[in-house]
């Protein structure tokens, strides 16, 4: 345990400070380039480059080569994989609009590594209860949870700031569960997630400088899920994931069909003339997260965000009781 | 309506360890002998059709649970 502190540190400060420091160039050069979008939620036409992608990349993968320095462990080679995988499939998406298909299709791709590196278990740990072993539907499960996680944390990006600060509270939450179920290593592992999501809030937040994109949101979403599964969190990661699957389960129910947001047809929230975000009681928009957060009344964006945070916290408080109840059984 | 997702997010925690208790209790133990070297396959096949049966009920309960928590919320 000792021995993990040095690379631990090492790995967090190389996560946090590459993309504090790149996101601002990389703002610049989208900026020349004209890769900039209106961001819908504001009064005046106000233009925001994306994607923040490359920043959240370079420094996951940085940061991770720090760790396989020390550490040389094959999953942590899976993570940087799973995860430069889904980068290119969401930047493939910010460049071109790709159909509803494309992006679950390619990530459970993305997910090759896992497995050909065989770093999974095929047992599923549940509180109280213990393990369950299921061998051929576990793989099944490898190839369904990245598609899973990276669409959840792309659909919850809708609001300045929302998808980066749930990230942060999310992967802290899930470190923190690691190291209550002991397993150090995947947990050091998992922390440069959070501090590449935290040094990106710092630009992502209200009002944003930059939007993360497809490519930064698949890039923090699947690197999530490979995590969970290496770490053999998979229950854990969901409950801690709750407020997006929550999100993607009222989208999808209500939709009924796999597709893009652009396709969708109805406006689930439009604007107050003080420029609030109101829920609109349009029967073929869609039941989404913010929807249901606005139905008590206009919010502005901020208390929007606010109130995704607190459900993430929440959410992130039963990841850690369910962490100490795994280690009780019946 | 913030009390109402707080809800929603604590009974699909609940749901989510009552699916495991059934995991664990019905599909751990569950094995096949009749059939030589195909007893894993038809076990796992087994497994598979018992744990889709199990997401499908926890979509739906979730459906009901929804409508009921947010019917007063829900104009739309």
């Amino acid at each position: 345990m000792i021995e993990l502190i040095i690379p631990a540190i090492i790995s967090c400060i190389t996560a946090f400070f590459i993309v504090f420091f790149m996101t601002p160039p990389l703002i610049k050069f989208l900026e020349k380039r004209n890769f900039a979008v209106k961001d819908m939620n504001k009064k005046e036409d106000v233009m925001v480059v994306r994607p923040g992608g490359p920043a959240l990349i370079a420094g996951i993968i940085v940061s991770e080569l720090v760790l396989y320095a020390f550490l040389q462990l094959n999953e942590i080679l899976v993570i940087i994989i799973t995860t430069s995988a889904a980068f290119v499939i969401g930047y493939v998406d910010d460049r071109k609009v790709m159909g509803g298909w494309f992006k679950p299709v390619t990530l459970a791709v993305a997910a090759i590594p896992i497995i050909a590196f065989g770093t999974y278990d095929t047992g599923l740990s549940f509180p109280l209860f213990g393990m369950v072993q299921i061998p051929v539907l576990y793989i099944a499960l490898i190839f369904f949870m990245i598609p899973i996680t990276g669409n959840t944390i792309n659909s919850i990006d809708v609001l300045n700031g929302v998808a980066s600060g749930f990230m942060v509270i999310a992967s802290f939450s899930l470190s923190i569960c690691l190291f209550i179920v002991q397993n150090y290593e995947i947990a050091i592992v998992s922390l440069p997630l959070g501090f590449v999501s935290l040094a990106f809030y710092k630009y992502h937040k209200i009002p944003s400088k930059i939007f993360p994109g497809d490519s930064g949101a698949l890039t923090l979403g699947a690197m999530y899920g490979a995590i969970a599964i290496v770490g053999g969190v998979e229950i854990i990661a969901a409950v801690a994931l709750l407020p997006a699957v929550i999100n993607s389960f009222l989208f999808l129910s209500s939709v009924k069909k796999i597709v893009e947001h652009r396709q969708v047809k109805g406006t689930p929230v439009d604007h107050t003339d003080d420029f609030r975000l109101r829920a609109t009681n349009d029967k073929s928009a869609p039941v989404t997260l913010v929807r249901l957060i606005l139905a008590g009344g206009p919010l502005s964006e901020k208390q929007v965000g606010f109130a995704i945070f607190k459900l993430a916290i929440f959410s992130g408080i039963l990841a850690i009781i369910t962490a100490f109840m795994m280690g009780v059984t019946f | 309506m913030k009390f109402g997702l707080f809800g929603f997010l604590f009974a699909m925690w609940i749901l989510i360890l009552l699916g495991g208790g059934i995991m664990v209790t019905i599909l751990g133990p569950f094995t096949i002998q009749q059939f030589g070297e195909f007893n894993w396959m038809i076990a796992s096949g087994v497994k598979v059709i018992i744990a889709l049966v199990l997401v499908i009920a926890w979509i739906l309960i979730l459906l009901k649970l929804k409508n009921q928590i947010f019917r007063k919320e829900l104009k739309f």
